[in-house]
């Protein structure tokens, strides 16, 4: 199995995180898109790794990413709840106070 | 021998000129933070801090003259002897180190007026024990004095044109504070004038002072040195570099040096200040007429002869002489007795200026009418204090009348000043001024030596008639004003009984050599005989020309004593001259140009300013600009919809077309090495 099979799987988690952030109104799917994302070039580093390189370099990108996705799920969370706290919802187009 | 050892010891005697020169300002110190809990309010300490001052500036004196009778160069810079103050330095910008050292210049010219600074003002701080008593800021007064003392000896002292200027400018704010001195006492009646006077004096002279700063800094900038020794050395090579031509540039640089002259020492246009300065107390008037500002003016003069190109010279002498005729004919009108001392001192100015600008026997003669004036000018002012403290403030002399017997030493000594400002012989002033006109000769001036020489002697005749008609209208016929005059007391009187002798004694230093046979009698000269003097003619004793000045100073004499002797305080003479008077006794108008200059001409530029930045800059440009920018901030807020999805989308297409580009070019390349591969 090559290189192909590994893109393609990338690819189709970008894409559904790409339309879970356009199509849920729900700001914590936003967040599960994001994370969809971050996962889908997760997938990207370690096979381009696998395949090209001979060092560990890609995978320890990967570890990063993990990392920084943790870091950013839990300010994101704390934003969440400071957002529901203020307007009782936690869809993002109701929050455009700052376009007034 | 110690202190009274002649001989020049540069270790010692340095620090002595130095100690003279710090005296007066440790003395400021002292009575501007302690001054008004001592004793008297400190006037004894500052005297006699000025008295020893004064015993060294006198002593410094007879080292010069006994140094030049023997023959000897009289030339002292104390960096020759490792005494500086090294001020301003920078190393390796531009041309390289810069270094500006001050130190002091101790040559015949700075020993004579040193000794005349500090005699003068020894006496004028004596006087002012008994003038200004019962003053409420007298403390002030004498520290401002004392200031003013050690900028003046500061300037003489300097080695350099920098320090010159420090000095200068110290002493310009001096005279701002000693004018203005009744500004701040509620209870006199000319507060406002004395505020206007003093902002007139400081503004008027800056013009200058902006000129002298422009010259100084032309030197510099060509010659890269502020000493005098260097800046005179360097303009003989200059001169000898550009094949014996002054270069054009020396001679713009000296017009700006003497404009700081014009600004100090009072000479058209910028003469306005002087008179205006009498509104100060009567001894700073002494000050400035004597010791200080206006010596100050022509000092610079004969510091910087040599640097003064023909040309600049021509227009010296040219400004000197407008502004002697010019003076003396206001001084003919003015009823104010210090206003008529004020004249004269412009006018006697213009004399020496004008002297200076004909060269070396003519800078002898100038500088020799500066000391002489010194004196009788000096005693011609405290007399008028004294008779202004006699008559209870008055100062209008057709108000005063018949003091001749009530104040007699006054008197005296008066008429002793008037007969040296008048020259009559064989007083100081007689032998100054026949050695200017004797100069007049061989003036550069364009107008020519004999219209020169002309109008010198038609103001020698109108001096004696002001002198005169002061004299007569002051102390002759009955006293016309409120109040009983009475002598003033001996502590005023005392400084004018000595400057009436020096006035008196002062004239035969300078009697020109060969008038009574081959004898030396020209000290002065020989005082002044630097290297750059050497190699001028000497001043000869012109009789035929003594004779007609000294005739014309009797007609004025005359006239003057026909017109006002047993004066009941009317003058017939604006009838006599009808319209000439209304110019002459309005000034020539000139204050009222001034004025005109500043109410409609500057103030129209200035509100054509106003408007200009109101309307057009804040109106057209920042109000227009700020508008633009709300109005785009507007619209490009619409832009941030604040809807993920928007965002997502547009960010998602960028992507896309970025990842297309790269797309493209990738697959352009390979598909370039796919064929060159093979593949």
């Amino acid at each position: 199995m090559g290189i192909e099979a590994y893109v393609a799987v990338s690819a189709a988690l970008f894409a559904l995180g790409i339309v879970c952030i356009l199509v849920r109104r729900n700001i914590l799917y936003v967040l599960f898109g994001i994370e969809m994302i971050l996962n889908a070039a997760n997938i990207n580093f370690v096979a381009f790794n696998r395949f090209n390189g001979d060092g560990l370099e890609g995978r320890m990108f990967a570890v990063f990413v993990i990392i920084l996705a943790a870091a950013e799920a839990a300010v994101a969370l704390a934003i969440v709840l400071n957002v529901f706290h203020l307007f009782h919802s936690v869809t993002p187009s109701e929050v455009d106070r700052l376009r007034e | 021998m110690g202190f009274f050892d002649l001989t020049f010891e540069p270790d010692r005697d340095f620090r002595l000129l130095l100690m003279a020169l710090f005296l007066p300002l440790v003395g400021y110190v002292i009575q501007i933070s302690v001054g008004r809990f001592l004793p008297r309010k400190g006037d004894w300490l500052l005297t006699t801090g000025m008295g020893l001052a004064m015993i060294i500036t006198v002593r410094g004196l007879f080292q010069a003259i006994s140094a030049v009778s023997a023959g000897e160069e009289f030339f002292h810079n104390s960096k020759d002897a490792g005494i500086g103050f090294s001020w301003l330095y920078s190393s390796g910008v531009g041309d390289g180190v810069q270094n500006v050292v001050a130190g002091v210049l101790y040559d015949p010219l700075g020993a004579a007026l040193f000794a005349v600074v500090g005699v003068v003002s020894f006496l004028v701080h004596l006087f002012s024990t008994g003038y200004m008593k019962g003053d409420r800021r007298y403390h002030i007064f004498f520290a401002n004095i004392s200031l003013f003392t050690f900028a003046m000896l500061g300037l003489v002292l300097s080695d350099n044109l920098l320090f010159l200027f420090i000095f200068w400018e110290l002493m310009g704010l001096m005279s701002y504070l000693l004018i203005g001195h009744f500004s701040h006492d509620p209870d006199s009646h000319r507060i406002n004038h004395a505020a206007r006077a003093c902002k007139k004096a400081f503004l008027t002279t800056r013009v200058g002072d902006v000129c002298l700063f422009i010259g100084m800094m032309m030197f510099y900038n060509e010659f890269g040195t502020f000493d005098f020794k260097g800046l005179w050395e360097a303009t003989t090579n200059a001169v000898a570099a550009n094949g014996g031509e002054w270069p054009a540039w020396m001679t713009v640089a000296g017009l700006f040096v003497f404009g700081g002259t014009v600004g100090k020492s009072a000479q058209f246009p910028l003469h306005i200040w002087l008179p205006d300065a009498m509104e100060g107390p009567t001894p700073v008037s002494a000050m400035i007429h004597a010791a200080t500002m206006v010596a100050a003016g022509v000092f610079l003069l004969g510091r910087t002869f040599p640097m003064l190109s023909p040309d600049v010279l021509g227009v010296v002498t040219a400004v000197g002489a407008t502004t002697a005729i010019f003076a003396a004919t206001i001084g003919m009108t003015v009823f104010d007795i210090k206003g008529v001392l004020a004249y004269s001192t412009i006018s006697q100015l213009g004399f020496m200026v004008a002297a200076i600008g004909c060269g070396g026997i003519g800078l002898v003669a100038g500088l020799f009418h500066m000391v002489t004036h010194a004196c009788f000018k000096a005693c011609l002012f405290l007399c008028a204090g004294s008779v202004i403290h006699g008559c209870h403030h008055e100062q209008d002399m057709r108000n005063m009348g018949g003091l001749k017997a009530k104040m007699r030493t006054t008197y005296k000594t008066w008429l002793v000043g008037t007969l040296a400002l008048t020259a009559l012989v064989p007083i100081a002033g007689w032998w100054s001024k026949d050695e200017i006109l004797g100069a007049t000769r061989i003036t550069n001036m364009v107008w020519g030596s004999e219209i020169l020489l002309a109008l010198g002697v038609l103001v020698a005749g109108m001096t004696a008639f002001y002198m005169w008609r002061a004299t007569y209208m002051t102390f002759g016929g009955e006293h016309r004003g409120e109040g009983e005059p009475h002598e003033s007391p001996k502590v005023m009187t005392i400084p004018l009984q000595v400057l009436a002798v020096f006035s008196i004694f002062i004239g035969f230093v300078g009697i020109p050599d060969g008038t009574f046979g081959s004898a030396k009698t020209n000290w002065f000269e020989g005082w002044l005989h630097h290297w750059h003097l050497k190699g001028t003619p000497g001043a000869e004793m012109v009789w035929p020309l003594a004779i007609i000045a000294t005739a014309v100073a009797f007609a004025g004499f005359f006239v003057a004593r026909g017109m006002y002797r047993g004066s009941d305080g009317k003058d017939p003479l604006p009838e006599k001259l009808g319209g000439v008077w209304k110019l002459w006794n309005n000034l020539y108008y000139i204050d009222a140009f001034y004025l005109f200059l500043v109410k409609r001409v500057q103030q129209g530029i200035a509100k054509a300013c106003w408007f200009f930045e109101r309307w057009i800059l804040i109106q057209g440009v920042i109000n227009n600009l700020s508008q633009a920018v709300r109005v785009t901030g507007d619209r490009l807020r619409r832009v941030q919809t604040g809807r993920l999805g928007g965002y997502v989308t547009s960010f998602m297409l960028g992507a896309a077309i970025v990842a297309l580009l790269v797309l493209l070019q990738v697959g352009l390349l390979s598909g370039g090495q796919a064929s060159a591969g093979g593949k």
